[in-house]
């Protein structure tokens, strides 16, 4: 198992439906959070490397500024971007600038403030989240893609409206048990299957709500790790992968291919597989998206997905908890900020200090963040 | 005609493959095939990425095609929020995808994953044109 490169401070900021602050004010909730639990100071930090969804940014180049405000001049700074997946990727590029001997200490910083544009604005570059050229034409949006894929995870497997409920009463418990979700009230199945329709078969309650928020991830060499850390906890496996974005690129559309293959890098590198893994953070934008996760991450048999949820062993207490902070669905998916907080759950778990989202003495645990409808695709497995 | 007149929405005005919307306005869908390693492209592609070439023919999207997946849209993007709802689907002409609208004849009820479509060629109201599958 690799220990080369360890996580040595979390932070996140709560997640919000409108931060009322500017874009560097929410980022440096999440850096002084991260810095505090690392326990070094900005200068300590060698490299930044900001991540978010620039269509939503007023700001134009925000990694200067926000760089800026965190007092990490004159340390160099940069962008990342694959929209949802930006902060994991954000990580892949901090580890590898790491690995390679250019820096010891290198900063991961997520947000998004999707309130920064107005809500018109917001629906209007949804649109184009889609080939710009053959699919936005015809009107398409993001809850319109999964729900495809939805529709021919039914129709290949069996699965139904009732299992992807199952998975939102997952989220909305154990968002009730997180104070930095946006969503913290509990679900009925009724509501879920009774919501109003988006895109069919997705109601309401199966599509994440926008937030604003920002995430922070502090990485380190092996040796500036055991010099500073009390706790590292190490990146053991790290996987990325693509697929068309165009529609008419894929073979089939129950399950994202960037997520198999992203899963199969990075069982290899941490030679581990997905029986060794304790607690998992999943990409869970919309339900469907849970499902097809256990099924591409090798939790479950293709089409078999729906007996984990069905059996409860996605829980707390069950086989392979997944999502145990609220997942996106709770809480919230502020773009360029959910890959780093769901590394953060997972590195607070694997540390002990998840609270009562705790699960039993994990060792080793898993982060899957997709961009776009799997057109990015990104794995991460650590350890302690 | 350019670019621009294709889909209700146009986003993109200047491309090589602009000759598309003069096909559909013939009523035909066409894609590109690569002269050199023939393989067919739908949406059409001005560059081959296998060969890597640049010599593309167009070719009719014919015959009928099955339905991949669908979904009945509720809430549209800006620009389309007074269509709703509508279908969205992918639908497989031997190997060759193509991505559209169902026509709102279809109910949802009427709409299975495996049905034969074709694609059939539209002029929307303001002379935008489309394609949209249809019943085969």
């Amino acid at each position: 198992m690799p220990k080369d490169v360890a996580v040595i401070g979390v932070g996140q900021s709560s997640f919000v439906r409108n931060y009322e602050g500017s874009i560097r004010e929410l980022a440096f909730e999440a850096f002084r959070e991260a810095i505090k639990d690392a326990g070094i100071t900005p200068a300590d930090i060698n490299a930044s490397i900001i991540c978010s969804a620039p269509e939503y940014d007023k700001q134009r180049s925000p990694s200067g500024l926000i760089a800026e405000y965190l007092g990490l001049n004159p340390q160099p700074t940069f962008a990342i971007e694959t929209v949802c997946s930006s902060s994991t990727t954000g990580i892949r590029v901090g580890y590898s600038l790491i690995k390679a001997g250019l820096h010891d200490i290198v900063l991961v910083l997520g947000f998004q403030k999707m309130s920064e544009i107005s809500s018109a604005d917001s629906q209007e570059r949804m649109g184009r989240g889609a080939d710009i050229m053959w699919e936005s034409p015809f009107g398409t949006m993001m809850p319109a893609y999964y729900a495809m894929h939805a529709r021919a995870h039914f129709n290949k497997y069996g699965s139904t409206e009732h299992d992807l409920a199952l998975i939102r009463i997952k989220a909305a418990k154990y968002g009730q048990l997180n104070d930095k979700a946006v969503y913290r009230k509990g679900l009925e199945l009724d509501q879920v299957l009774n919501a109003e329709p988006v895109a069919s078969p997705l109601k309401r309650f199966d599509c994440c709500a926008n937030a604003d928020g920002s995430s922070c991830v502090i990485l380190a060499s092996a040796a500036k790790a055991k010099e500073i850390s009390k706790k590292p906890v190490w990146v053991m496996g790290l996987g990325a992968a693509t697929a068309s974005l165009t529609m008419t690129g894929r073979d089939a559309l129950d399950g994202l291919d960037s997520a198999r293959l992203a899963a199969k890098e990075a069982y290899a590198m941490a030679g581990v597989g997905p029986a060794d893994i304790d607690v998992a953070e999943v990409h869970d934008c919309f339900t469907i998206a849970e499902l097809m996760a256990y099924e591409n991450l090798g939790f479950a048999e293709p089409g078999k997905g729906v007996e984990l949820i069905r059996a409860g062993e996605t829980y707390l207490e069950g086989k392979i908890p997944v999502n145990v902070d609220g997942g996106l669905l709770s809480k919230g998916h502020p773009i360029g900020a959910t890959g780093g907080s769901q590394v953060r759950t997972v590195v607070l778990q694997l540390r002990g200090e998840a609270g009562s989202m705790q699960v039993a003495d994990p060792e080793i645990g898993l982060v899957h963040n997709i961009g776009g409808v799997g057109i990015y695709g990104n794995v991460i497995i650590f350890g302690r | 005609m350019g670019f621009e007149n294709f889909g209700q929405i146009s986003f993109a005005a200047q491309t090589k493959v602009s000759d598309f919307v003069d096909f559909l306005k013939n009523g035909e869908l066409r894609g590109t095939k690569c002269q050199e390693c023939g393989r067919i492209f739908f949406p059409p592609r001005a560059d081959c990425s296998w060969c890597p070439e640049s010599s593309m023919e167009w070719v009719k999207i014919e015959g009928a095609g099955n339905l991949v997946s669908f979904t009945r849209v509720h809430y549209g993007p800006t620009g389309f929020e007074n269509d709703t709802p509508y279908t969205l689907a992918l639908a497989d002409f031997n190997g060759v995808k193509v991505f559209g609208r169902i026509t709102k004849e279809l109910s949802e009820e009427q709409t299975k994953i495996g049905m034969a479509l074709k694609a059939a060629a539209v002029t929307l109201p303001g002379g935008q044109l489309t394609y949209e599958l249809i019943p085969a």
